[in-house]
């Protein structure tokens, strides 16, 4: 991006002055050395967020922030429906309520090492990821509507996990207002298989060690010591949430005419949140994220199984799970006084600073975990939610480490089968039925996630807790 | 003297996802080639067997949104049928896509699926007669 068309306001804060249609600034948190790298399509997408109807403050970027499809991937702006505010699919993207959770095993590394290629073999036998890839479960219309409803809470339920997980999800498990009949046939019909599935791309299941504390204080509310393995979950609403993406983005831009709405860019697509597209949107995007919730649910389940029968000591508690491709309604301080906001993040992790009434009590005066997902080869970060980002980015920050190289490009440079050698000499067990998947997702392929993780913590997003590192790793 | 028009699918970079694009003499290769571009997102085209064979119908008011349907019926026909594509064929009237896809149930261990599509979305979309008389359909789609 070239810097001059920005101004710099700190080391990791810059603008782009409002000018022509733009409603707001656009700000960007990154260093300079990211600025540079990123795309000149993020000013772009971000000056265009910037000129949507009610939107409040700032249209934001992250520092991984990247081209994304209107909205760039790492941008987060909120709506205001009072002012005339909108919702937009592009907004939220594809993979709704994507997002990564993290459980403790109460194990160390000296204990999971030896046991580290039965971990990798059960795991990847035990939680179905991949191209045509089907879970166990099959949903009926009725249970269809419940899981839409009910979320990780109708997975507990019907016995994937325990209360005592709920307590631990965003929303406590259930996002509110899901609208089950606004959610295709053809949407459900994708999913009706999916349940309790990886996904493919850059989803993945990972055994991680920590490496490295951070804050002790905060380290010591998350339970994080050095040489403690936990696991990791990343991935989404799957099929559900794609087609939902695909129909209401079609939807929205045919019926833009009809609300006035005239966008610089035809994937900006948005309704009024008041609108009957825009509400039918909500009711079903919710419905999505009680789907991510559900399977992320399950594969928990799946992976304490498999745990249960290579470590029985293991405990498997949730630390705590984040959906990083939303649009929730929060109360935010504008002009001094409290709003409910319609709050987009896409690639954009939500980051709740201490004190706030939405923490588990563990965390009330340490801010909510923040979860950072890396790449095979490199690392995780665990972060908290900061009592200033709540003013910089509406309590929000950067969500991984985003792509430096496209998935032709790596596919041509490296060799599934390479990869997983290379790694394996490292002491990293990477399993996944698609060497070709494998090489389009090498740790070369992406940014350096440590960069991105010190401009959040630099620019007060999230302060830096704990980096994890890969032990084993599961992908589709 | 005119030079024919090769009918060719490829790839070109965006970000984090991959775009499209089919060339050919006509729109309707162009739309067929698209459509091979997409299964090559997921694996060689070529490693597909047409054991069946698909029906699509689509209409929408433009040829943009109308690639854009196509691609996004092929998208759920593979993920529902968890079947891959290797050969199309596209008839267009007006504003209507009459299509047929060719393929074979996924085989993880044969066709090493790299990963699968959420979507096609609007972005660095085109559908258009080039200069040279040979049309271009792509778009860029989220994997």
């Amino acid at each position: 991006m070239d810097l001059t068309l920005l101004s710099r306001k700190s080391d990791t804060e810059w603008w782009i002055e409002p000018h022509g249609p733009m409603r707001v600034p656009g700000v960007i948190y990154a260093s300079e050395a990211l600025v540079r790298e990123m795309d000149a399509k993020v000013y772009e997408q971000v000056q265009n967020v910037a000129t949507l109807r009610g939107i409040q403050k700032a249209s934001y970027a992250m520092p991984d922030a990247h081209w994304g499809y209107g909205f760039p991937i790492g941008g987060v702006a909120a709506f205001d429906p009072e002012r005339g505010g909108v919702v937009s699919a592009g907004g939220v993207g594809f993979d709704i309520s994507c997002g990564v959770r993290l459980l403790h095993t109460g194990l160390t590394i000296a204990q999971v090492e030896p046991m580290k290629k039965r971990l990798a073999d059960d795991l990847s036998r035990s939680v179905p990821a991949g191209v045509g890839s089907v879970g166990r479960l099959h949903l009926d219309a009725v249970e269809m509507d419940a899981m839409l409803t009910g979320g990780a809470r109708w997975a507990v339920d019907r016995g994937y996990g325990t209360a005592a997980d709920l307590e631990r999800i965003e929303e406590r498990g259930c996002m509110a207002d899901a609208r089950p009949d606004e959610v295709s046939e053809h949407a459900k019909k994708r999913q009706r298989d999916e349940m309790g599935t990886l996904g493919s791309g850059n989803h993945y299941l990972e055994v991680q060690q920590v490496t490295t504390i951070f804050d002790s204080a905060a380290a010591a509310a998350f339970r994080l010591r050095e040489g403690d393995v936990v696991v990791s979950i990343h991935c989404g609403s799957r099929g559900l949430g794609h087609q939902i993406g695909t129909e209401f983005l079609k939807r929205m831009a045919l019926a833009a005419a009809e609300y006035g709405i005239d966008f610089a860019d035809r994937e900006l697509a948005c309704a009024p949140i008041s609108s009957p597209v825009g509400e039918a949107y909500l009711g079903a995007m919710r419905g999505a994220i009680n789907c991510a919730l559900a399977n992320r649910q399950i594969i928990t389940h799946l992976v304490r199984r498999v745990f249960a029968g290579v470590a029985p000591e293991a405990t498997l508690d949730l630390l705590y799970d984040v959906s990083h491709n939303t649009c929730k309604v929060e109360s935010h301080r504008i002009d001094g006084r409290a709003r409910p906001l319609f709050v987009h993040r896409k690639g954009a992790t939500r980051a709740l600073g201490p004190g706030h009434p939405d923490l588990p009590p563990a965390f009330a005066s340490i801010g909510q975990p923040v979860l950072i997902g890396g790449t095979m080869g490199t690392a995780s970060y665990v972060l908290a939610g900061t009592a200033e980002g709540e003013a910089r980015s509406f309590g929000s920050s950067c969500h991984g480490a985003g792509r430096s190289m496209s998935r032709h490009a790596a596919a041509r440079l490296w060799h599934g089968r390479d990869v997983v050698r290379q790694l394996a000499d490292r002491g990293i067990l990477v399993r996944s039925p698609s060497p070709r998947g494998v090489a389009e997702e090498a740790p070369g392929a992406y940014k350096e996630v440590t960069a991105v993780v010190d401009a959040a913590d630099r620019a007060g997003l999230s302060k830096k807790v704990a980096r994890l590192e890969p032990l084993v790793c599961v992908k589709g | 003297m005119a030079v024919a028009v090769r009918a060719v699918w490829e790839h070109f970079a965006h970000g984090a996802d991959i775009g499209i694009r089919g060339v050919g003499p006509t729109k309707e290769d162009a739309f067929q080639q698209v459509a091979l571009a997409l299964t090559g997102v997921v694996t060689d085209p070529a490693a597909v067997r047409p054991v069946a064979s698909v029906s699509i119908a689509c209409e929408a008011p433009s040829d943009e949104l109308l690639l854009v349907d196509w691609l996004n019926a092929l998208v759920y026909e593979m993920a529902t049928r968890r079947m891959l594509f290797g050969a199309y064929a596209v008839r267009l009237e007006d504003s209507r896509l009459r299509g047929t896809a060719w393929g074979e149930p996924v085989d993880p261990a044969r066709h090493e699926p790299a990963v699968e599509v959420k979507g096609a979305t609007y972005t660095a979309l085109r559908v258009e007669r080039l200069e040279d008389d040979h049309w271009i359909a792509q778009c860029v789609v989220d994997v």
